[in-house]
């Protein structure tokens, strides 16, 4: 049994989540009584590669090629194909990125695999891994098992591992050329932009007031506002709110938006999908106000009222005003 | 441009959850369905391709009998025609099961262009798509926010992590998978309603193609709800009684006011 953790890097640069795999790798091999190791991709990551060398790994594969310089899904999937075919590792953790999400389930398919993704907690039981997957937005979870025969891919959640946890030690670095040309690779992709300068820094904010899906109509928006005003915070939404237009993507918070660390968070009518939830669950203080006392946001709430939003907001503006 | 939208049924966003008895799966007899979320998007993507070029749209459905009700409302919508494979229990299948019926589904078909939501709002998984799109033997594009048709090749704009965004092309035939949020969905107009009726609905069972009953390689051991990692205070009585206890709490206890 062998566990290789697949790294991300983009210009040299890591993708800091990969640390949070690697620690889970370290972690599992420890409770598993084995060892991990751990890939890095791309065109010149010879660098990478030495720091990695220096963590508590058995080896640490850096797999170059021209083609690897930048990001697509035939490249890191074919030269990934290769290297598990020669490396045979029972388990292929992967950090849960953008990336990741795009090219594993094709990886997994070409290997005749299903991928579990999404991955917030493990345990080990009879030799194996037990992975913890949320289901309907982070209400349920689910236990998943591998079945059949190794390799079993996983990507792992942001925040679910501590990268500090990191334990340090002296692996070997391998060299891995995946053969693979030009041709093989049927999209092209262009420089990585921005749509525009942020106007709204919402990671600089003390005070967030929150909005979600509760708020059931644009037209209902100046509710929440006032009570932001109230507390002079900064008014932030949920993704479907940005998506709807009824407040500006700038405003989001959540995996594609912002993520936030204010003293108060007050989420308001969200139910807190796990992609919101990244982006705030930093915050010293969290508020919900949510119809559903099952409502995942309560989770991660330090204080809650179960209700309904458009009587307990109102009541609110009254009380902070009162606090004054 | 022949564009298959695949879609799913889905319990309603806001439906209380209740694990089944058996522990496998949740409780679904009582609850509403609805189509998937990110699979609207995927199909007003659709169409909106269709009215610029030409071509027609199909959609395809794997889901149990119930399934219908929300193919029919993609036919109302503007989608020509639907397949749908029948199956009472999808949960049987994992992902790649389930694409592998969806591939032997769209072999006839031939599309230029593949589109499926970025995942679906009961597993999750986002999967569908890239599996599908290997098992075709087609180039992909994640979390996809417009497309832009050019001669026999598209160019996408890929949403990345942190407001980052990226152009990509690819030739076609090609699948992607659509962000919620790439534009505004439309309603089905009475019209619309009124031609479904008319629409051919294609249905196939798994056996009929060709399902080999593998056994899954990923499996659904024990459904439950998330403990919680914090102890919530909550605070009840009628909103203005709850709505001053919070604010005492947050000034005296937490003193972030």
């Amino acid at each position: 049994m062998s566990i290789l953790v697949v790294m991300e890097q983009r210009s040299g640069e890591w993708n800091r989540m990969s640390f949070e795999t690697l620690a889970a790798a370290q972690q599992v091999a420890g409770e598993l009584k084995t060892t991990a190791s751990a890939a890095i991709l791309g065109h010149g990551v010879d660098a990478l590669a030495a720091e990695l060398a220096g963590k508590q790994l058995d080896k640490v594969y850096a797999v170059e090629h021209e083609v690897l310089k930048e990001y697509t899904p035939d490249a890191w999937s074919r030269a990934l194909g290769q290297l598990i075919a020669q490396v045979k590792p029972t388990y292929v953790l992967f950090p849960h990125t953008y990336q990741v999400r795009d090219f594993l389930p094709k990886l997994a398919t070409a290997m005749g695999k299903v991928a579990v993704n999404d991955v917030v907690g493990h345990r080990a039981e009879d030799g194996g891994l037990v992975l913890v997957r949320q289901l309907f937005q982070g209400r349920v979870n689910v236990d998943v098992r591998f079945a059949g025969e190794a390799p079993h891919f996983a990507s792992l959640q942001a925040g679910a591992w501590r990268a500090e946890q990191l334990a340090a030690g002296s692996a070997a670095i391998e060299k891995f050329s995946p053969a693979i040309a030009a041709s093989d690779i049927r999209s092209k992709p262009q420089e990585r932009f921005r749509e525009s300068a942020r106007a709204v820094d919402l990671t600089a904010a003390e005070l967030i007031v929150a909005v979600g899906r509760g708020i059931k109509e644009a037209d209902n928006i100046p509710i929440i506002q006032e009570l932001a005003d109230v507390l002079g915070a900064e008014l932030a939404a949920s993704r479907p709110i940005c998506d709807a237009g009824w407040l500006p993507m700038e405003r989001q918070v959540g995996s594609s938006g912002q993520t936030v660390g204010p003293k108060m968070y007050m989420a308001i009518g969200i139910s807190g999908a796990i992609q919101h939830l990244v982006g705030m669950k930093g915050a010293r203080t969290i508020v919900a106000i949510n119809k559903d006392p099952n409502a995942p946001i309560f989770e991660v709430a330090d204080y809650g009222i179960v209700g309904d939003l458009f009587q307990i907001v109102p009541a609110l503006v009254e009380a902070f005003k009162k606090a004054k | 441009m022949k564009i298959v939208v695949a879609i799913k049924q889905v319990p309603a966003r806001d439906s209380q959850l209740r694990i089944a008895t058996s522990g496998k799966w949740i409780d679904e007899e009582d609850l509403t369905h609805e189509i998937n979320e990110p699979d609207a998007y995927a199909l007003e993507e659709g169409l909106q391709l269709k009215e610029k070029h030409g071509g027609e749209v199909i959609a395809l459905c794997f889901g149990p009998a119930r399934a219908a009700q929300t193919i029919r409302e993609a036919l109302a919508k503007g989608a020509d025609r639907a397949i749908h494979i029948e199956d009472e229990n999808p949960g049987g299948y994992d992902p790649l099961a389930a694409a592998r019926l969806m591939a032997a589904a769209l072999k006839a078909e031939a599309p230029d262009l593949v589109l499926t939501g970025l995942q679906s709002d009961d597993l999750g998984y986002g999967q569908t798509g890239p599996i599908l799109a290997e098992l075709l033997g087609l180039p992909h594009a994640t979390i996809i926010m417009e497309v832009e048709k050019q001669d026999g090749a598209i160019r996408v704009k890929r949403e990345l992590e942190d407001g980052w965004f990226q152009h990509v092309e690819m030739p076609l035939p090609a699948l992607l998978t659509i962000q919620s949020g790439i534009s505004k969905l439309r309603y089905a107009t009475l019209m619309g309603i009124k031609k479904a009726k008319t629409k051919e609905i294609r249905r196939v069972t798994p056996a009929e193609l060709g399902a080999s009953g593998a056994a899954p390689s990923i499996l659904l051991d024990r459904v439950y709800l998330p403990e919680r990692a914090k102890q919530t205070q909550l605070f009840e009585g009628p909103p203005a009684e709850a709505a001053a206890k919070l604010v005492e709490k947050l000034k005296f206890e937490a003193r972030v006011i």
